[in-house]
């Protein structure tokens, strides 16, 4: 038995800043120094704290070390493992209180989350099957089967468990649904077509914890009385599609998927469709028709895909989360599920908490959390000394929800009445310097390019709302637009065939509800008073600060910057292209570069 | 590379919901469909071109193009946007002298605009060549793009 266990994240975020490359050295020098068999080192899936990586944890000291460079490693080794005595400089530093937090469940972060569904993630090696079964699981699937299907829908509808795709619809009454609908195959479906941007809970759950999606699935399959199901991933996830490949493959080897699933009389198999990039297909119907190789647009429902789906066969189709919920609940059962976050709304949501926060990456709360506690208690609040100004949840679909309402609760209704949804999960964390015509410009030039085409007022009304934020943002907004974008939206809002255009205003109505003020301060006085948009900025270099140090001249990429050695420089407002490359590389102390609007 | 078209085909099987899945494959193979490959395709599952461009073309992810040298991806995610990800396509855009979607005049880069990657708690993020650059800046950009053009792996 190794006396030591270094776990070391290897999810995508880890990944890019070479984690791979520290578990290699780590593994060569345990064997130069002649600790490989008392130091285990374990792979995991993501742990979550993305931006701090990579992360590597110690057992079971508990030590959590962030930041780590392959350079660390030889001190790890000889000062850690060899001399028993805690690096601080790799430690967490709490960004509230300045000291370092050695141990794991006392960062902030970690401690002040409920994880449910990313349970396992961090944890187990993602790549083994056994890692897995020793941390509890398969064993709701060998309840499930011996239950009856209606019993198994019975328990997922009394754990009160929602749709956590977005919508919220009750899972179990969509099982029964699919159930109860005649035709023969039928099929289960998990979504895994993130698209929203500014999320990645999905990837993370299915590069961390392949299986617990995969036996999800299965008992869905089971309780559905489905015979094959599909996973649909997006391409732009090569790690998530490559693990749960290989999930699949030893889950079969291992009898917990294929013929006479663990010995009953219950066949079923999984087939995976990688998306190819269009944001839409995260639409059931749209979805349906990608894996039956057509273009993704989506269709009128009734039918509901329970009663005609694939291959106009019912099929039930849930999120990631919601199946990675499902043999929890099994296991631990409904009363204990329903226990969690509020009445009708039950369980924990998980968010990809991002943008100007401390702390950022995969945060799992009980559903009614109040928003300040996720951003300040666990994201650790606004970095840099800026001021929290807005949330925006749910992505292009979703809005903005002020700072003044961050009480709020972070649930389904309480979301949805504030003027913006849940979503699958994306929450970010805006700033005073982010502008809100532009980033609502930003959401409708997202939804306005994945607009399927197929119904007028999205394909055209989401063009002609980016036309007029455009004209906002570029300083040639006259008063009637905000009028005109209402009536757009609510046009697009009722008319749109799909939830992608009857969602795809919600950031505008939202920011139009709460920061009016400041689309009126771009039409009405020119100005852009976060100083982000391009047309109503501009740079300058004080001659008073500026030392003629030359670093702005020559990082120009368009040489508008001029000026003699140890003279004051003078930018060329002609040339310049406002990419602000001179504003960023200006010497801290110097400052000299500043941005301006009216 | 007809042959490795049947051989793709073959694997995924002649129904029509394997169609996405061969077009990935064979994109994988030549990084992007050409007409040439768009016609066998067609001629070897019985489906008119027609509907195979309009499959193709509704989907981000395929390219009709040969893409350069380089690919370099800058991704304009929500939470790389707010950190500042459209700076960053002025600064590329600047250097390369192209737009998005475009490649250099002597093949060397591609540059391309995608949603997300995924790697939010990193933005804003690029990734070149399959490896993703977190934490960008403007600043950055110049040196990894001298380096790639240098011939360098970094």
């Amino acid at each position: 038995m190794p006396e030591r266990t270094i776990l070391i994240c290897r999810g995508t975020g880890c990944v890019s800043s070479k984690s791979p490359e520290i578990m290699e050295e780590l593994e060569n020098l345990l064997e130069v120094h002649g600790l490989a068999e008392k130091v285990e080192v374990k792979q995991t899936g993501c742990h979550g704290f993305c931006q701090r990586g990579p992360i590597l944890i110690i057992e079971p000291d508990d030590i959590f070390y962030c930041e780590v460079k392959v350079e660390d490693v030889q001190e790890i080794i000889e000062t850690h493992l060899e001399k028993g005595e805690v690096i601080d400089r790799l430690l967490y530093t709490d960004p509230q209180t300045g000291q370092h937090v050695p141990n794991y469940k006392d960062i902030m972060f970690y401690k002040n989350q409920q994880r449910v569904i990313l349970q396992n993630c961090g944890h187990i090696d993602p790549e083994k099957i056994d890692d897995y079964i020793s941390a509890g699981g398969y064993v709701a699937l060998e309840k499930t089967l011996a239950m009856t299907p209606e019993e198994v829908i019975d328990v997922v509808s009394k754990s009160g468990l929602r749709g956590r795709g977005g919508a919220g619809f009750p899972t179990g009454k969509k099982w029964q649904f699919c159930r109860n609908a005649e035709g023969e195959p039928k099929y289960v479906i998990c979504n895994a077509d993130e698209g929203d941007p500014g999320a990645f809970m999905d990837r993370s759950i299915l590069e961390a914890d392949p299986h617990a999606v995969l036996e999800g699935l299965v008992i869905a399959g089971y309780a559905i009385g489905a015979s094959h199901g599909y996973i649909y991933v997006r391409a732009e996830y090569p790690l998530a599609i490559e693990r749960f490949a290989y999930a699949l493959e030893t889950a079969r080897e291992r009898g917990y998927l294929g013929r006479d699933i663990m010995g009953q009389d219950f066949s079923f198999d999984i087939e995976i469709k990688k998306g190819a990039g269009a944001f839409v297909c995260g639409e059931e119907t749209a979805l349906m028709a990608s894996i039956m190789g057509k273009r993704g647009m989506p269709t009128p429902r009734p039918p509901y895909p329970a009663m005609s789906g694939v291959w106009g066969k019912p099929t039930n189709i849930n999120n990631v989360k919601t199946l990675a919920s499902i043999p929890v609940i099994l296991s631990k059962g409904a009363d204990w599920f329903a226990s969690i976050g509020l009445e009708g709304c039950s369980g924990t949501a998980v968010f990809a908490l991002t943008g100007k926060v401390a702390n950022s990456g995969l945060v799992e709360v009980p559903m009614g959390t109040p928003l300040n506690k996720i951003i300040f208690d666990i994201g650790g609040g606004v970095p840099d000394g800026k001021t929290f100004k807005a949330a925006q949840t749910g992505g292009p679909s979703g809005g903005c929800i002020p700072a003044k309402d961050g009480e709020i609760n972070v649930d389904f209704e309480s979301l949805a009445a504030a003027g913006s949804i849940m979503g699958s999960g994306g929450l970010i964390v805006l700033d005073e310097d982010t502008c809100m015509v532009d980033l609502s410009h930003y959401f409708l030039s997202f939804t306005m390019e994945e607009s399927c085409g197929k119904c007028p007022p999205c394909r055209i009304g989401t063009k002609r709302m980016h036309e007029i934020l455009g004209k906002i943002k570029a300083g040639r907004g006259e008063p009637s637009d905000l009028q005109k974008l209402e009536e757009l939206a609510y046009t697009i809002k009722n008319g749109s065939l799909c939830a992608l255009g009857g969602t795809a205003p919600n950031p505008v109505l939202t920011t139009l509800r709460y920061f009016r003020e400041e689309y009126e301060e771009h039409i009405n006085n020119k100005r852009c008073p976060a100083l982000v948009c391009k047309d109503l900025i501009w740079y300058t270099i004080n001659p008073e600060k500026c030392i003629g140090c030359g670093i702005c001249a020559r990082k120009c990429p368009v040489g508008a910057i001029s000026g003699e050695k140890k003279e004051v420089h003078v930018i060329d407002h002609e040339k310049c292209i406002k990419c602000g490359i001179c504003f960023q590389s200006c010497p801290p102390k110097v400052k000299a570069v500043e941005k301006k609007t009216n | 590379m007809s042959s490795n078209i049947e051989d793709i085909i073959n694997i995924h099987g002649r129904g029509p919901g394997n169609l996405i899945q061969i077009l990935q494959d064979i994109q994988a193979e030549d990084s992007y469909l050409s007409v040439d490959s768009i016609a066998s395709v067609s001629e070897a599952m019985a489906i008119p071109e027609s509907r195979i461009y309009g499959v193709a073309t509704f989907y981000k992810q395929f390219k009709f193009i040969e893409p350069g040298e380089h690919m370099i991806k800058i991704c304009q995610g929500t939470a790389c946007h707010v950190k500042g990800s459209t700076p960053l396509l002025d600064v590329l855009e600047s250097y390369l002298a192209i737009k998005p979607e475009e490649t250099t005049e002597d093949g060397k880069f591609s540059l391309e605009r995608v949603a997300c990657l995924g790697c939010c708690a990193l933005a804003p993020v690029m990734v070149v060549d399959n490896e993703v650059y977190g934490k960008m800046t403007q600043e950055k950009i110049g040196e990894l793009l001298d380096t790639l053009r240098n011939g360098g792996d970094e």
